[in-house]
């Protein structure tokens, strides 16, 4: 079992990691948040200040991802803050509308900086700190959408499944240190981020149940995980379709 | 799912669902007007609703901003529920001064429906205990608004059935407790008369009194009931182990499972319940909240939904009206599974248009059998105007506009604090 005392959260104001935050502030956990919208950020530190106990210690920094050369600071003031760094979550991530990605490929390059490339970025410093330090848990929001291209949303979905890659690959390395990694397949959630979807039906999860599976799947060292169960066999369907007759389908 | 309120009464769909989450953000211009927020879905009838336009719901404004734990102050977004305030407060000794019989509501709707409890006698409504609040205006201006400051926001605002702009935050003052039970004592009583008496007795001594009443019973047996005293429970040296159940109606039956026979048995039984005049003690959930013990409960009702009916007359009128009252639920044959009476204390409330004032309030709620149903209500509505009482709008799907208006003299006043861009189907059916 990971201990989850001190953590931090990427995109700590995205809806899922802000009910994350708050159970696992509710479970005595410290914490480091970094979100772009100052407002926002500042109305979650409250909000995680006047839950927490007196021997927990919140902050965060206002940061926008996308921009590189902040994360070697933000990483070194959060480690700082917190003394050590049992966990990471990275939640942060905009869903592109299709066809403007298809009009603009400048479109479809931004997309691709701000659901693969920041995280990478990020895991790629975070990666050498839990690899010396021998122990702790990485978890990244990817989606169900990585796991095959589809015409209604291949951009967001060559982004996630870039990242779904890029973690396998990390995880082979970590094993060794010790340090689990794990890649999160919410599937549906009922978010702002998906406010234009009529969300009736039993896809949809809310944000406090994803959060649930996301605290359980770093506490045990999860590898892959779908919060929904049904989504692992859904997407195992939807893989093993033949190209052929996919690639008539409208998903 | 479109928002409902709680009896499920009227159905009607906004154009447009807007779930707000960021407390810094001004309204959007771009949203179809009228505007109205939507809390928790726990009021009944239609302040809750529109027809047009958009309903803003507040529940993704769910955050404590402030909590003094020496001091009892908090200051939360509007979408926050009370059980999630009393989740927070609760184990640091602070407790709810006034709440209603739902923990599932928000703070926006229960200061904008100044909602009472069973401690008003002693300490008032909701509103009485809130310090501070900021409205957000369509045209951009965001008012601060205080208790002691003369302008007339804050008492436009306290029971302004959120028309008086978005409420944004709400600083309460809470009250201190002891630990987490509540020390009551429950009293049968055999008719109205008993009731008078014994009421008027537990209120001198308890901070919260409710009475229970069997609607069915008739002659000399009318207004038999249960009367509850209660206060928070001093320090003990040990105290029981509380643990919380939580059941779901799972489905909406085809017809209301609340019948002629169903109450005539519950009653009967409810009334029959062992009481404890020695006193003893309960936890505050049961104590306070004893249907949200069973989740979705208005489904019982099925799908037509139900009436609540929830009515005030002046001190001196009440012991003729409640008579009245009664008389004429037993005779249309109809019935209320929880038909709930209490005496409200002398303290004016300080909204323009909050519902409890000095008098007697009874509740009742009565499945929507169409005309049948609402011609019984038009029948006890003649009761209540002829007694000088009034209707409560946060329980409210059919009162007519004379009554609303006769009842809240104040409501053109009020009509200059309302935002120009916000309305709700209440209040454009209680001012046409």
């Amino acid at each position: 079992m990971n201990s989850l005392k001190r953590v931090i959260l990427f995109g700590a104001t995205s809806a899922i990691a802000e009910q994350t935050a708050r159970q696992l502030v509710a479970q005595g956990a410290s914490l480091y948040c970094v979100g772009r919208n100052p407002d926002k950020l500042t109305a979650l530190i409250d909000d995680l200040k006047v839950r927490a106990g007196s021997q927990q210690c919140i902050d965060g920094c206002v940061a926008d991802l996308v921009d590189h050369s902040r994360h070697e600071h933000l990483i070194n003031d959060a480690t700082h803050v917190l003394g050590e760094v049992d966990g990471v979550l990275i939640a942060h991530g905009t869903l592109p509308v299709q066809q403007a990605c298809e009009a603009d490929v400048a479109m479809t390059r931004k997309e691709i900086e701000t659901n693969a490339l920041s995280v990478i970025s990020l895991l790629t410093l975070l990666a050498n700190l839990f690899e010396q330090q021998q122990r702790g848990v990485i978890a990244v929001i990817s989606s169900v959408a990585g796991d095959r291209g589809r015409q209604s949303n291949y951009v967001y979905g060559a982004a996630k499944g870039m990242l779904t890659l890029f973690l396998q690959g990390l995880r082979n390395r970590l094993a060794k240190a010790n340090v689990d990694v794990v890649t999160i397949k919410p599937g549906f959630v009922d978010t702002p981020m998906t406010a234009d979807f009529n969300k009736a039906g039993p896809l949809w999860a809310k944000p406090d149940q994803v959060a649930k599976g996301i605290i359980k799947a770093m506490q045990r060292g999860k590898d892959e995980v779908y919060i929904l169960w049904f989504w692992r066999w859904i997407m195992l369907f939807i893989r093993h379709i033949p190209e052929s007759f996919f690639k008539r389908m409208t998903l | 799912m479109m928002p409902r309120s709680w009896n499920r009464l009227p159905r009607v769909d906004p154009d447009r669902v807007e779930l707000l989450t960021n407390r810094s953000q001004p309204l959007d211009s771009n949203l179809p007007r009228p505007l109205l927020a939507y809390g928790n879905g726990r009021s009944y009838g239609d302040v809750c609703l529109t027809e047009r336009g958009t309903l803003m719901l507040t529940r993704g404004l769910d955050r404590f901003i402030d909590f003094d734990p020496n001091r009892g102050v908090l200051r939360c977004e509007a979408g926050v529920t009370l059980a999630e305030i009393l989740a927070l407060v609760v184990p640091r000794g602070w407790f709810l001064p006034s709440t209603p019989g739902t923990r599932l509501a928000t703070v926006g709707g229960a200061v904008a429906n100044d909602v009472h409890g069973k401690n008003h006698h002693a300490l008032g409504s909701f509103g009485h205990h809130v310090r501070a609040l900021e409205l957000w205006r369509s045209d951009g201006r965001v008012i601060e608004c205080y208790p002691e400051e003369g302008n007339g926001w804050f008492r436009a605002t306290i029971g302004g059935l959120g028309l008086t702009g978005l409420i944004r935050w709400v600083e309460l003052q809470l009250i201190p407790i002891q630990n987490t039970w509540m020390w009551v004592e429950s009293q049968r009583f055999a008719n109205l008369d008993e009731f008078w008496t014994l009421s008027r007795r537990a209120e001198a001594l308890w901070p919260y009194t409710v009475a229970w009443i069997d609607c069915l019973a008739k002659g000399k047996a009318q207004g038999r009931g249960i009367l509850l005293a209660g206060q928070h429970a001093a320090a003990q040296a040990e105290l029981p182990v509380f643990k919380e159940g939580s059941k779901r109606m799972l489905f909406d039956p085809p017809f209301s499972l609340v019948n002629g026979l169903s109450l005539r048995v519950f009653n009967a039984l409810y009334y029959r319940q062992s009481v404890k005049p020695q006193g003893g003690l309960s936890h505050y959930v049961p104590y306070f909240y004893p249907l949200d013990a069973i989740q979705d409960w208005n489904r019982i009702y099925g799908r037509s939904g139900f009436y609540q009916y929830q009515c005030v007359v002046p001190p001196r009128e009440a012991e003729a009206a409640i008579p009245a009252l009664l008389d004429t639920i037993t005779r249309h044959g109809e019935g209320s599974f929880l038909a709930v009476l209490k005496t409200f204390g002398p303290m004016p409330s300080l909204g323009m248009l909050s519902f409890p004032r000095p008098g007697t309030t009874l509740a009742l709620d009565f499945p929507n059998r169409g005309d049948k149903t609402r011609r019984l209500l038009d029948k006890l509505d003649a009761i209540v105007r002829e007694a000088g009482g009034t209707l409560y709008p946060g329980k409210d799907a059919r009162m007519p506009a004379s009554l609303f208006q006769s009842g809240y003299p104040e409501w053109e006043a009020f009509k200059d604090y309302v935002d120009p861009d916000f309305s709700s189907r209440f209040w454009q059916r209680v001012t046409s």
